[in-house]
């Protein structure tokens, strides 16, 4: 069934735009639903033919999937990981009372929503986990401990020996969980908001009735989904708040059930209950089931919060990386992919909200960078700069916060989110470049304008390039943006100077990505990229073109404002000579409206420098971000080849062997192949992971881009229209004058 | 004040009905313009009360050094020649945009090319005023506009042919020059006997050096605002490029784009380049013009203190013919001569150089208010445009 499409690439909506897009997602989330039912089917099948105990993920998965629904295509993804999303149903219900009077001001349940649903990457290596642990579930249990042990309290579990499943439930949700722990804290209380909306659609506004944040975007959908969704919600709320509409008696188990979990210490009394709550429900009714899942999740997660907390999500990400191969033989695993070949829609209209949502969204964390100030003398002398924090956000300690960070700690913090997070294909914001000449001149210590000017520049783009950081919402979560923000001390960036070894180190790589660059030639599948690397090429290029143009009006500017200044002068002077009383006047005002206009040419000069030129190399920067990223992807389909290649050879190995009838060496060529596949799978995987995260970070990019374009345009418009109207008045006090001239 | 003094470098105010004269029309050919130049006149010297003649630059040079070398004009300010057409720089540009042409998009090529005309025409018909600024000034001058070489210049319906000034006289005229600045620096130490002349010299002086600077100050000015226009130009352009090219996906980021484009193409674009070149018109060409008006004037003072000199000499050598008993009539003549040509000069200089100022005033006077008014429309227009832009960018 699903084993056909899910080699295929992601299939991801064409290029085309955003209606069509929408169009396709109404058609992905139809044959979606099929592909859960299906999957039900299966799912309830195999478990028959295998120990019951693996249906219990699936079934869930894929009943989660109905009910959800089921529709939200974005849920798919969710449904994969059915454990995690009805943990933070459950959050969510109990949170309920306090969210539905205070929406937007409980943060924390909606920034994990926010999280785990909001955003690809996340969700792609929760599928990921899911599968791997599927996937180790049909291999056998004696995998699953080693994998699990590392990250979550549930090893002990395992030895239970009545049911492989609860483990496996257990390191599933602890998987996601750490993720979630991880990164989770802050993010944009609305953004959450929306993404729930997203996902649960009218479930959203179900369990939030009235939920002020409902989005009117998810409407349309709703009559997709009629009372799967109810029921569903129904369900789990009734769990909580006693509401149940029907199947009484079924949640009635459930919240038999719900109870005995919440002792999150006790794993084994999770799992007992948990197969029990399972199988029993399941069978007859699938709303039950994931009200059992939803209640044992809930209690895992607390748990998991204490255990999980301090895990990097990276460590957690690697796991599910190392676990992925496994996955790739199952029949469970199969219906994965089928499913992660969805989520790319669902991501992108789930960003489209999000964006919607973000647009008038006041940012939650504001950084401004100021004081720009000489420390040291001579050539060691460097610019330190007060970085301002103000935030609501939970995570930070304090609502506002002031550290001094110099400028290679801003570069060793791009340094730092670069190396962790581009090769997931995200678009890490840069910072302005280094300019020794530019440093050089402020270390001498001349008090010019220009380097005045430079620090002025350099301190705007700073405050530019970390606003933009924290504005990132898995940015945000990086551990060492918080340090950065926060922590009053930094280690020095060593790695940033030019001459230091490590940028010697730089440089070599630098050269060989440029070679390797040039020699990977990638067929490109995907007519989506392809048509978006050459927009960016050619934005690349024309913004480049602009921002030499625009220097050059602003050295034009500043050109005409010296001028004018020096007409002034000598209007002045020609006015002192001027013998008629009146002309003299006359002139001298002249003079001075002229030196007025000299001013204002000079403030032109600035706005264009500021608000146009430097809106402009930004995007320039960015741009090379974005190509950076297309780079990233082209990287991880290069490893995808190579591996394919590779497993190819082995298969010739393989075949050759058996002709050769060398049984011995057979079994050797038969592993490699097995292990080969899965790497080949992993690597696919991959690609396709960063594949769907660098579209969403296009897409992102340019959503904010157009938004930051008009913002900056209309701004500067402003600004021009201040100078022309300060000019009237200029030249309207000068006319009497003139006239006066007798 | 008189009123046919009321004239002013771009106005064409004539008063005196009697001779009235214009330039309708100018043709290009190569290095040469050829001007009409048209005559309507009441007065009985000329033939016929209506006729067209055409004129070259060079019959401008010619008339306006006749009038110089003729003695009786000493005492008057003669009315500068106008300044040799000048139609390099636009040439040049031209010429070197077509080099350019691969390098630009087409459509910036064309749009170069129309900046460029109409930087063309704008100089071919400051050219053509300038000329007409100079025949008017001549025939709203109560001795000049009598002036037989004048009339001919007017009636004449045949080419006059000139003769072009050939090496040696080329030669000749600047050593005249220098025979005649260091003249200047001997007479200098000749006592001033009117109070008013010495004092309008030292006016003239500083006024002339400060005018220079000024003018030099204000061409520098206006080139930079056309720089910027030119500027503005470019941008447009490739703001055009770039949301013809920005993804249809997002047409709101198109849209600004596109707006924004059009706000510089036909806001900053037409009205910066109009504001340069109002400003070049009004505000650098008045004082050019009057920069070279001051060098006639003050012209017209070395002649003055020329005569004063020659009075002064022939003064001696009629003392000296006294001591020596000759020559006493002939030197009494001369020394008569030179005062009586002195006290005319004296005369007229002192009436020209009061018009001259009431002149100066005058045109000044209108081209400022001009100008503030010019500023203040474009201002304004710039600041409808603006307001409109914005408005549609908050709008959507």
């Amino acid at each position: 069934m699903a084993s056909s499409s899910e080699r295929s690439p992601p299939p991801f909506p064409d290029t085309e735009d955003q209606d069509v897009l929408d169009s396709e997602e109404v058609g992905g989330r139809d044959s979606d639903e099929d592909d859960g039912e299906e999957l039900f089917m299966s799912a309830s099948n195999t478990p028959l033919t295998k120990q019951d105990t693996p249906t219990s993920p699936d079934s869930q998965a894929s009943d989660l999937m109905e009910d959800l629904s089921v529709g939200p295509p974005s849920s798919q993804t969710e449904k994969s990981a059915a454990s995690s999303s009805p943990e933070e149903f459950v959050d969510l219900t109990n949170n309920l009372e306090s969210r539905v009077a205070a929406e937007s001001s409980s943060p924390e349940p909606s920034d994990e929503f926010f999280d785990i649903l909001g955003s690809e990457t996340q969700k792609v290596e929760v599928e990921a986990s899911v599968k791997a642990d599927s996937g180790e579930a049909s291999s056998g249990g004696p995998d699953l401990p080693g994998e699990k042990t590392g990250s979550s309290s549930a090893a002990p579990i395992i030895n239970l020996d009545n049911d492989v499943q609860p483990p496996r439930i257990g390191g599933k949700v602890i998987d996601p969980l750490a993720q979630i722990l991880g990164d989770t804290p802050a993010a944009d209380p609305k953004k959450p908001s929306s993404a729930v909306v997203d996902l649960f659609e009218d479930d959203g506004s179900d369990i939030f009735t009235g939920a002020p944040q409902s989005k009117a975007s998810s409407r349309p959908e709703k009559g997709l989904f009629g009372e799967p969704d109810e029921d569903l919600f129904g369900g789990p709320l009734g769990a909580m708040s006693k509401k149940t509409t029907e199947n009484e008696g079924k949640s009635g188990t459930a919240k038999a059930a719900g109870p005995t979990f919440s002792k999150p210490t006790e794993p084994a009394d999770i799992f007992t209950e948990e197969a029990a709550a399972t199988t029993v429900p399941r069978t007859s009714n699938t709303v039950n089931s994931k009200a059992n899942g939803v209640h044992s999740e809930e209690d895992l997660f607390t748990e998991a919060t204490v255990e999980l907390s301090l895990d990097s999500p990276r460590s957690s990400r690697k796991n599910e990386e190392t676990s992925k191969p496994s996955a790739s033989s199952s029949s469970s695993s199969l219906s994965a992919p089928a499913r992660q070949a969805k989520p790319p829609p669902a991501a992108l209209e789930e960003l489209e909200d999000e964006e919607e949502a973000e647009l008038e969204d006041k940012f939650d964390v504001l950084v401004s960078v100021k004081d720009p100030e000489k420390v040291g003398d001579g050539m060691n002398a460097y610019m330190a700069y007060k970085v301002s924090t103000e935030t609501t956000l939970p995570m930070f300690r304090n609502k506002l916060f002031t550290v001094r960070r110099r400028f290679s700690d801003f570069l060793g913090l791009y340094e730092k989110l670069s190396e962790k997070h581009g090769p997931n294909g995200l678009i890490v914001p840069p910072p302005p470049e280094k300019s020794i000449l530019g440093m050089t001149k402020v270390k001498v210590g001349k008090e010019d304008s220009s380097s005045a000017d430079f620090v002025e520049r350099r301190r705007g783009a700073l405050e530019r390039y970390l606003q933009r950081v924290v504005n990132h919402p898995l940015l945000l979560q990086d551990p060492d943006v918080r340090e950065f923000l926060e922590k009053d001390e930094l280690p020095r960036a060593v790695s940033t100077q030019t001459l230091s070894g490590a940028g010697f180190l730089k440089m070599i790589n630098k050269a060989t990505d440029a070679v390797s660059k040039m020699t990977i030639k990638m067929n490109e599948s995907d007519a989506w990229f392809e048509e978006k690397l050459q927009e960016v090429e050619s934005a690349d290029q024309h913004f480049r073109k602009l921002h030499a143009l625009v220097e050059s009006l602003v050295v034009h500017r500043k050109e005409l404002s010296l001028n004018t200044a020096n007409f002034a002068k000598s209007a002045a002077m020609l006015g002192s000579a001027e013998d008629n009383t009146a002309l003299s006047r006359a002139l001298s005002q002249l003079a001075e409206v002229e030196d007025k206009i000299e001013q204002l040419h000079q403030d032109q000069a600035a706005y264009d420098t500021f608000s146009f030129a430097e809106l402009i190399a930004d995007y320039i920067r960015l741009l090379g971000a974005v190509r950076g990223s297309f780079d990233h992807r082209i990287k991880a389909w290069q490893r995808w080849q190579d591996a394919q290649a590779m497993l190819q050879k082995k298969r010739e190995t393989e075949a050759k062997l058996l002709w050769a009838n060398k049984p011995d060496k057979l079994q050797q060529a038969k592993d490699e192949i097995v292990e080969w596949e899965a790497r080949v799978t992993q690597f696919e995987r991959d690609f396709e992971r960063v594949s769907a995260t660098v579209r969403k970070e296009v897409l992102r990019f340019e959503k904010q881009r157009t938004k930051n374009f008009k913002r900056q345009i209309t701004k500067y418009l402003e600004l021009l229209l201040q100078s022309q109207q300060q000019l009237i008045k200029y030249w309207e006090a000068f006319l009497p004058e003139a006239k006066a001239i007798a | 004040m008189l009123p046919e003094k009321l004239r002013s470098v771009s106005v064409d105010l004539n008063n005196d009905a009697s001779l009235l004269i214009d330039i309708p029309d100018a043709l290009c050919e190569r290095d040469k313009v050829k001007f009409t130049v048209h005559t309507k006149t009441t007065l009985s010297s000329f033939q016929k009360p209506e006729f067209s003649v055409p004129r070259q630059h060079e019959d401008f040079i010619w008339l306006h050094d006749t009038l110089v070398e003729t003695e009786d004009y000493a005492g008057l300010i003669i009315p500068p020649a106008p300044p040799k057409p000048d139609f390099e720089s636009p040439r040049e540009k031209m010429h070197k945009l077509g080099e350019g042409e691969a390098t630009m998009t087409k459509e910036e090529y064309t749009k170069m090319k129309q900046e460029l005309e109409a930087e063309y025409l704008a100089v071919f018909k400051k050219t053509v005023q300038v000329h007409e600024v100079f025949l008017q000034r001549l025939s709203s001058h109560p001795v000049l506009s009598k002036d037989r070489n004048f009339q001919i210049f007017l009636e004449y319906d045949q080419d006059l042919s000139v003769r072009r000034k050939n090496a040696k006289e080329m030669f000749g005229g600047f050593f005249k020059n220098m025979v005649k600045s260091a003249d200047e620096v001997l007479i200098a130490g000749v006592k001033e006997v009117d109070d008013f002349f010495e004092q309008e010299k030292t006016f003239l002086l500083d006024y002339f050096s400060k005018i220079k600077e000024a003018t030099a100050k204000a061409e520098k000015m206006t080139r930079s605002h056309k720089n910027i226009a030119d500027d503005y130009i470019r941008l447009s352009a490739t703001l055009n490029s770039l949301s013809a090219e920005e993804s249809t996906n997002y047409y709101i980021i198109k849209f600004c784009l596109k707006l924004f484009q059009n706000f510089l193409r036909v806001c900053l674009k037409k009205v910066e380049g109009r504001v340069a070149s109002d400003e070049e018109l009004k505000l650098t060409e008045l004082l050019r013009y009057y920069m070279r008006d001051i060098q006639a004037a003050k012209d017209l003072l070395y002649r003055r203190a020329r005569a004063l000199a020659d009075y002064e000499n022939s003064n001696k050598a009629l003392d000296k013919a006294r001591l020596k008993g000759k020559d006493v009539s002939q030197a009494e003549e001369h020394q008569k001569r030179c005062l009586q040509k002195f006290d005319t000069l004296s005369e007229s200089g002192k009436k020209e150089l009061t018009n001259f100022k009431a002149r100066r005033v005058v045109a000044f006077r209108k081209n400022l208010v001009e100008m503030a008014e010019l500023e203040v429309k474009h201002a304004k227009n710039n600041m409808t445009l603006l307001q409109g832009c914005i408005e549609l960018l908050s709008g959507n």
